[in-house]
């Protein structure tokens, strides 16, 4: 297939293709012209499949100027930058001036004529994007095995090669003269015939990882999460870059350009900038923030871009109102059923109780739907509380439910962990950028919060601060970045779920009380067993489960409203102080992620009653649970 | 160099007979982002100005040609040549060079802010754009000599720079006479006043500022020089235009603004060290000691290769202490939070000062720049030139690397300043509301289709938190809140300010959705501070102070009501707040300042801010047994600054519940665009607002006053009753405000009888003043939803105590009938006693512990 390797080995070929043959007819669009070409290529069955990702291939295994994809998360977005569109330059062979095209590309070509009239000025946006935070392992793998993306690693590759003994290998790096070279390994082609090529490739093999992990100590990649990996990239955007939004999931058709030129210029840029105040207007650590090393933060010139309305890889990614009604309907059939043997799952995992794990399928099919003015809908934060404080439970716990959704994060909320994690992302002024928080996170990322973990201590500044911006984020689903001069409030939708031994010092939607059915001296034994997980086709049952009643859509009909309703002036009249207008907010929500989570997507009278079933168990038991702790508020 | 002035002369009549050039469009864009060869844009540029015939026989007919459009490709080249600016030199040389001799070898400055330093790489001989440029700066200095800007009036100005001038009198002309006794050689124009007296003028300083500035410049020495001939300045009178009518949001910036005069606001966030910046290089040759000056050209020195006095050949050296340097400064401006998509983070712009605007702005200064728009290659290295950079000299050979030929294609891009102006200054010194929101006309005439409509207070107080069920006169509270009174100056008299901010309290039930309000109003409010009284000091209120981590200075840290100056601080759980935390408020609700004296700072900060506070009844639950006094429990001084006091309670009635039910059931099954139907956005309620607090100031009529007279009067009636919030001077003063804010929501100049009505109104519903039994002061609430009239509820008093006294009259029977009890009643009581009633009597008499009803039968409890 020649086009096909075409469009995906050299997508810059057909973009200057295109370019050129416009050139005698202006104002034939070719721009958009060619974005439409790429997108109807990617339209085609699996064609998508054929592109190789960032996520899952090594930088350096991947072509300079090829087409690639990336899966990520916009973490900051930079100013924007003015490029020469369209320049003349000088070719070198025939000495005559061809005008070129700028777009898609970083570096111009040589001899560029900077007095030209044809000279066209054009702006571009630069989004700093990394992976999606907290994604799940076994998303990763998952997109990883879908993939069909031939990647060759190098044509010189050769495995046998690595028996080398050590000496040839020092050897060589006594021979070698070209230092930078090794830095960046992959830029150029490299024929077999060179003559340090094999060492090269062996080292490239060794070295590229390596370098990796050694240049991130100095170069803060900025991931929302510690212990983050993966590559971050320079997403340059062309096109209606108003469109995008910080904090979104998105998937990224482009040009990967990791020409070792941009790294160059920058270094250059940099030792100028020391010499010649006036002439560089950047700081160092501006410099190395916004034109990072080529090989560490490659740029992408991207040509589509999707929205991600999921990342669950066992889900079609177009998302479920187009064309996928067999699907849907398919999946509907079976919710009730997996729906059960999910409960019965979790009973197992929560100690026996029944209640509870009723609540947790509830909580983790959450999602703030909208908006009214600034209180959000559909959120539902649940406080488990009375975790039982031995082995550690609340890891176990957590372990189980990252095998079940696609992005979570733990985070223990132990006195260090407050007084000194940066939750809330704060812009650096110094280096111009973002600096991110625990709390950047995508849309329907779990947030576990580990309360048990807290022990008796002081709240620093940064604690009592921290603690406010998951106050706030839990009741208004809201972060206040922090721009030192002003807060700005970003909206967000993260499933928060407190696990605490008594009642949660932070606000909760709702709240049960752990009943463990398991006598305590057989405590440990059984936690030991939890860890056993289902089969692994189990697992992807529950976990498309989740994310497609996530994304059911849902309505409430006429008459099931007069009901609630009547219900409702029904519950106040015997006893006004017994339901407020909150607890029919939360009954409403309960309803909701309740019919949701059998497949219904409207409310019917059935799921409303046994709503309010589940909602007076849960607030008995809480009764009872005050009776019994006295000293509990 | 005598180009500018030998011109023939023709064209000088031709606009002096004809002032005012017909003009329809603002300033089109400079011909940067299209394409120089094809010109399309001819179209789009101002239509020609009818010029007398004279004009025709002149010789510089042709030119005319080029001096009122943009770039045309049919002028001929020759001359273009004679007029480009590059026969100019820099803008320096040129003033220099001409021989004038009214300015009397006053030294010229230059102009870094417009200079070469940063010309954009594309300036070609050839090209027809910069020749219609020049010789439209030409046109522009011809006209600059006979522009009567010493004549120019503007009654209509307000602005703070203009104080101490007199109105009605020329006023570049009163400000060329403060230059020559101040002597402080900066002249700033407001390009709205060269935009009236003169479109075509405007359009070319928008477009062309480097070439049409340094004319105004001439001119304006020339003038001053003429009237002033004694006065002795530093150098020659620099112009510096302002509030360029194309303010810019900086996310609009595009290419097509390089090299043009724009006015962005935004907000400084870091500036840079002094930088010094060569204007003139000197270098002397090492053999002979020849020495020359080099001028910087596009922030470039071209080094001499050859002695021209010996001839050696890489003889010559620079000597730094013999060149000339101007000061520059980096300065990193980012959008104003306000004008910024949500979802986005803030854009930063490069900006440049020189000279005198060094280390005018601080980071955190809000500001309003004009300046010129400039953009430089990033490498832009040409080979085979050895180049000098400007600043400091750098011994570079030529750059042999191969890569040098690769070129990163990004552009930098730098506004170079003219005029800064501190939006935040007037906040500090004036009164008036520095919120300088510019609305488009058709926003504008969409607002006053609103506000003329005669129920636009009703729909403004419904779009006002609709996910919050009822609570109507709240709403309209916060609503009177959001406009805001008038501001009134009693210095003189010595009372100083009246306050003109209207502080509510909400009190009331938990979950009556007190805090989803303040919420909201936090959210729609520019300026706005939300703190929780248990959370918050006195000190994060007002204003600590810290050692700052960089400085090591101690620096005051401003709390959250200095920071909600002219917007509104919502304080949540008012009624958890300490007392000492309280008592701070006292100065800020009444004066509308804040004194701090602590380590060794002692000041008087500003804080005009409304306070919405939310606070629970003392019981947390509201008792009915109580009066409101006894269930707020705060203390009268803070009661009496809160212009309102709404209560906010649960009702417990089922038709109210059965509303509240569809409300809430509602909320979660509409869907997004049914609801947006039905209510105002909040885009345009913030405009609306933003428009009504900075254009409208109502003031009192006669009869307004008169009506204000009387519902004091009966205020303080009712307020001597037991357990009433009473009437105190400040009542009569919060009623005045209201009246006015109402008047502002109905974008009225004059407060009127309706006003009055219902700031009376909503002050008696706020208390439930209505709902409140006079003779007790307890509420009842269940007059609140029945709406039982103040006679009904006469009668069930006078019906309980007949009833009472049936019973009494009984003797000692512990228990009764119903049936019997009802029939004794009707029997006694001269007018007719229904069921209803009956029924009530008893349950006033239940409510008294007297008797307790069990299905039928009565029981005593005494």
């Amino acid at each position: 297939m020649p086009s096909t390797d075409d469009w995906l080995n050299n997508p810059l070929g057909v973009v200057e293709g295109m370019f050129a043959a416009s050139q005698n007819t202006p104002n034939s669009g070719w721009a958009a012209k060619a974005v439409a070409f790429f997108k109807d290529r990617l339209k085609e069955k699996d064609a998508h499949t054929w592109v190789p990702s960032l996520n899952d291939v090594p930088l350096h295994y991947l072509k300079p100027n090829s087409l690639v994809k990336f899966r990520c998360f916009i973490q900051d977005m930079f100013d924007p930058e003015f490029y020469m569109g369209t320049y003349e330059a000088v070719d070198p062979s025939t000495k005559a001036k061809v005008l070129r095209c700028g777009k898609y590309k970083d570096v111009t070509e040589c001899g560029v004529d900077f007095n030209s009239r044809s000279t066209m000025t054009a702006e571009r946006h630069t989004f700093y994007c990394v992976p999606i935070p907290g994604e799940s392992p076994w998303v990763k793998e998952g997109y990883a095995g879908s993939s069909q993306a031939r990647v060759v690693p190098s044509t010189s590759y050769a495995p046998t090669r690595q028996k080398r003994s050590y000496e040839e290998d020092d050897d060589d790096m006594d021979t070698d003269t070209q230092p930078q070279k090794q830095r960046e390994p992959h830029t150029g082609p490299h024929s077999p015939t060179e003559p340090h090529g094999n060492g090269d490739c062996k080292r490239r093999e060794k070295e590229a990882p390596s370098s990796q992990a050694a240049s991130a100590s100095h170069l803060d990649l900025n991931f929302p999460l510690p212990g983050e990996k993966g590559p971050s990239c320079l997403l340059k955007v062309y096109e209606e870059w108003d469109g995008f939004k910080l904090n979104e999931a998105v998937e990224v058709f482009g040009i990967l350009s990791v020409s070792p030129a941009l790294s160059a210029l920058a270094d250059e840029d940099a030792s100028s900038s020391l010499l010649d105040p006036a002439g560089g207007m950047e700081t160092a650590e501006e410099q190395r923030v916004h034109s990072p090393p080529a090989s560490l933060v490659p740029r992408l010139h991207m040509l589509h871009a999707k929205p991600l309305p999921h990342n669950n890889p066992l889900l079609p990614a177009a998302g479920l109102e187009d064309n996928n009604s067999a699907f849907l309907s398919s999946t509907l059939r079976e919710m009730a059923a997996v729906r059960a043997e999910l409960l019965a799952y979790f009973t197992h995992v929560l100690l026996g109780d029944a209640l509870a794990a009723e609540y947790l399928i509830l909580h983790l099919v959450s999602n703030v739907y909208t908006r009214r003015d600034v209180l959000p809908l559909g959120k539902f934060t649940l406080n488990l509380s009375g975790c039982p404080a031995v082995a550690s439970f609340t890891e176990r716990f957590y372990q189980i439910i990252q095998q079940l959704v696609p992005s979570s994060y733990y985070l223990g909320m132990t006195l260090q962990n407050m007084n000194q994690m940066r939750l809330v992302p704060k812009k650096d002024y110094v280096a111009n950028r973002l600096l991110s928080g625990a709390l950047q996170l995508a849309t329907n990322t779990s947030l576990f919060l580990d309360e048990s973990q807290l022990e008796q201590g002081q709240l620093d500044t940064t604690g009592v601060r921290n603690v406010t911006a998951l106050g706030n984020l839990i009741s208004w689903q809201k972060v206040d970045y922090d721009f030192s001069y002003h807060q700005m409030e970003f909206p967000c939708n993260i499933n928060v779920l407190i696990a605490s031994e008594g009642r949660s010092l932070l606000p909760s939607d709702c709240q049960i009380h752990l009943q463990s059915q398991v006598a305590p001296p057989d405590l440990e034994a059984y936690l030991g067993g939890i860890q056993v997980h289902p089969q692994a086709s189990q697992l992807n049952k529950f976990r498309m489960y989740l994310s497609v009643a996530r994304q059911l859509d849902y309505s409430i009909a006429d008459e099931v409203t007069k009901s609630v309703e009547d219900d409702f002036v029904d519950m106040r009249k015997d006893d006004p102080q017994s339901i407020s207008a909150e607890d029919l907010h939360r009954m409403l929500v309960v309803a909701r992620l309740l019919s949701l989570s059998l497949g219904q997507t409207s409310l019917s009278r059935d799921s409303w009653l046994r709503a309010k079933h589940v909602e007076m168990l849960r607030r008995s038991r809480m009764e009872q649970n005050k009776c019994v702790n006295g000293n509990e508020p | 160099m005598s180009s500018p002035l030998s011109t023939p002369g023709g064209r000088k009549r031709g606009r002096t007979t004809n002032p005012s050039t017909p003009s329809s469009e603002g300033p089109t864009s400079p011909p940067f982002q299209r394409r120089r060869g094809q010109d399309s844009s001819t179209g789009d540029l101002m239509p020609m100005p009818t010029s007398p015939p004279t004009d025709v026989l002149s010789p510089a007919a042709p030119l005319d040609n080029s001096l009122f459009s943009s770039p045309r490709p049919s002028v001929p080249p020759n001359e273009v040549d004679m007029s480009s600016p590059l026969m100019y030199g820099t803008p320096s040389s040129r003033v220099e060079g001409t021989p004038r001799s009214g300015v009397r070898g006053t030294p010229a400055r230059q102009r870094p802010d417009l200079g070469s330093v940063s010309k954009a790489p594309q300036v070609d001989l050839q090209s027809d754009a910069d020749g219609a440029v020049a010789s439209e700066a030409n046109a522009g200095q011809r006209h600059r000599k006979i522009f009567p800007l010493s004549l120019f009036i503007d009654p209509s100005s307000s602005e703070d720079e203009n104080t101490g001038l007199d109105l009605n009198e020329p006023l570049y002309m009163q400000k060329l006479e403060e230059i020559s006794v101040v002597g402080d050689p900066v002249l700033n124009v407001n390009c709205l006043h060269v935009q009236s007296f003169d479109a075509e003028l405007y359009r070319q300083l928008i477009c062309y500022p480097q070439e049409v500035i340094p004319t105004f410049d001439m001119a304006v020495n020339e003038l001053f020089f003429e009237r002033f001939p004694d006065s002795i300045l530093e150098y020659q009178i620099q112009v510096r235009p302002y509030n360029a009518l194309k303010t810019r949001n900086m996310r609009n910036l595009n290419p097509e603004d390089i090299d043009q005069l724009i006015t962005i606001s935004g907000m400084v966030i870091r500036t840079s060290q002094l930088i010094p910046e060569m204007q003139e290089a000197f270098f002397q040759c090492q053999v002979c000691a020849f020495s020359t000056r080099v001028e910087v050209d596009r922030g470039r020195i071209a080094e001499p290769a050859v002695c021209r006095h010996c001839n050696t050949t890489h003889s010559l050296a620079l000597v730094h202490n013999r060149s000339l340097f101007s000061d520059k400064q980096m300065i990193k401006i980012q959008e104003s939070p306000d004008d910024m998509p949500a979802g986005q983070t803030p854009h930063t712009t490069v900006v440049y000062a020189h000279n005198d605007l060094v280390d005018k702005v601080q980071p955190g200064d809000r500001i309003n720049i004009t300046g010129k728009r400039s953009f430089l290659a990033s490498s832009f290295q040409p080979n085979g030139v050895p180049l000098v950079p400007a600043g400091v000299y750098r011994a570079v050979p030529m750059r042999a690397n191969p890569r040098q030929s690769n070129v990163k294609s990004v552009y930098k891009t730098h506004i170079d300043v003219i005029h800064f102006r501190k939006t935040d200054e007037k906040r500090l010194h004036g009164l008036d509301d520095a919120e300088q929101k510019l609305f488009t006309e058709e926003r504008v005439q969409t607002l006053k289709e609103l506000a003329a409509k005669p129920d636009v207070y009703e729909r403004l107080a419904s779009a006002l938190a609709p996910s919050i069920y009822e609570h109507e006169d709240i709403k309209k509270g916060i609503l009177l809140q959001l406009f805001g009174g008038t501001r009134k100056d009693f210095s003189q008299t010595g009372r100083g300010n009246f306050r003109a901010d209207v502080n509510i309290l909400l009190c009331g039930d938990p979950g009556t959705s007190k805090s989803q309000l303040l919420q909201y109003v936090f959210n729609l409010v520019p300026r706005g501070q939300y703190t929780s009284g248990k959370g918050s000091s006195a000190v994060g209120l007002t204003a600590y102070v810290m050692k700052d981590p960089e400085t090591r200075q101690l620096v005051l840290q401003t709390g959250a009501l200095v920071l909600s100056d002219n917007g509104i601080c919502c304080i949540d759980e008012f009624d958890k707040m300490s007392d000492s935390t309280r008592s701070v408020l006292h100065e800020v609700m009444e004066q509308q300042t804040l004194s701090i004296a602590k380590a060794g700072i002692i000041c008087q900060l500003n804080a005009r801010t409304s306070v919405l506070a939310a606070a629970n009844p003392i019981e947390s639950q509201w008792n009915p047994k109580k009066t409101t006094i006894e269930n707020i429990q705060l203390p009268h001084t803070l009661l009496s600054r809160f212009d309102l006091i709404f209560l906010m309670l649960d009702p417990q009635d089922e038709a109210y519940d059965r509303r509240l039910a569809h409300h809430l059931v509602s909320l979660y099954y509409q869907s997004e665009e049914q609801l947006e139907e039905e209510f105002l956005d909040m885009a345009m309620l913030r405009d609306y607002i933003a428009y009504a607090r900075t254009y409208i100031n109502p003031k009192l009529s006669e009869e307004a006053s008169q009506a204000l007279i009387e519902a004091y009067v009966d205020m303080r009636k009712i307020g001597s009753g037991r357990g009433m919030v009473s009437a105190y001077p400040r009542q009569l003063e919060s009623l005045i405000r209201l009246a006015e804010a109402h008047s502002k929501v109905r974008f009225s100049e004059k407060v009127e009888t309706i006003d009055v009505e219902e700031a009376k109104r909503l002050h008696r519903e706020a208390l439930k003043q209505s709902a409140t039994d006079p003779r007790t002061g307890f509420v009842d609430i269940s007059i609140l939803t029945t709406g039982m009239s103040a006679t009904a509820r006469k009668r069930r008093e006078e019906v309980a105590q007949a009833l009472k006294k049936v019973i009494q009259a009984k003797g000692k029977t512990p228990a009764m009938k119903y049936h019997t009890l009802l029939e004794d009643l009707r029997r006694q009581s001269e007018t007719a006693i229904t069921k209803e009633m009956f029924d009530e009597a008893l349950r006033a008499l239940s409510d008294e512990d007297y008797l307790t009803v069990t299905g039928k039968t009565v029981r005593l409890l005494a």
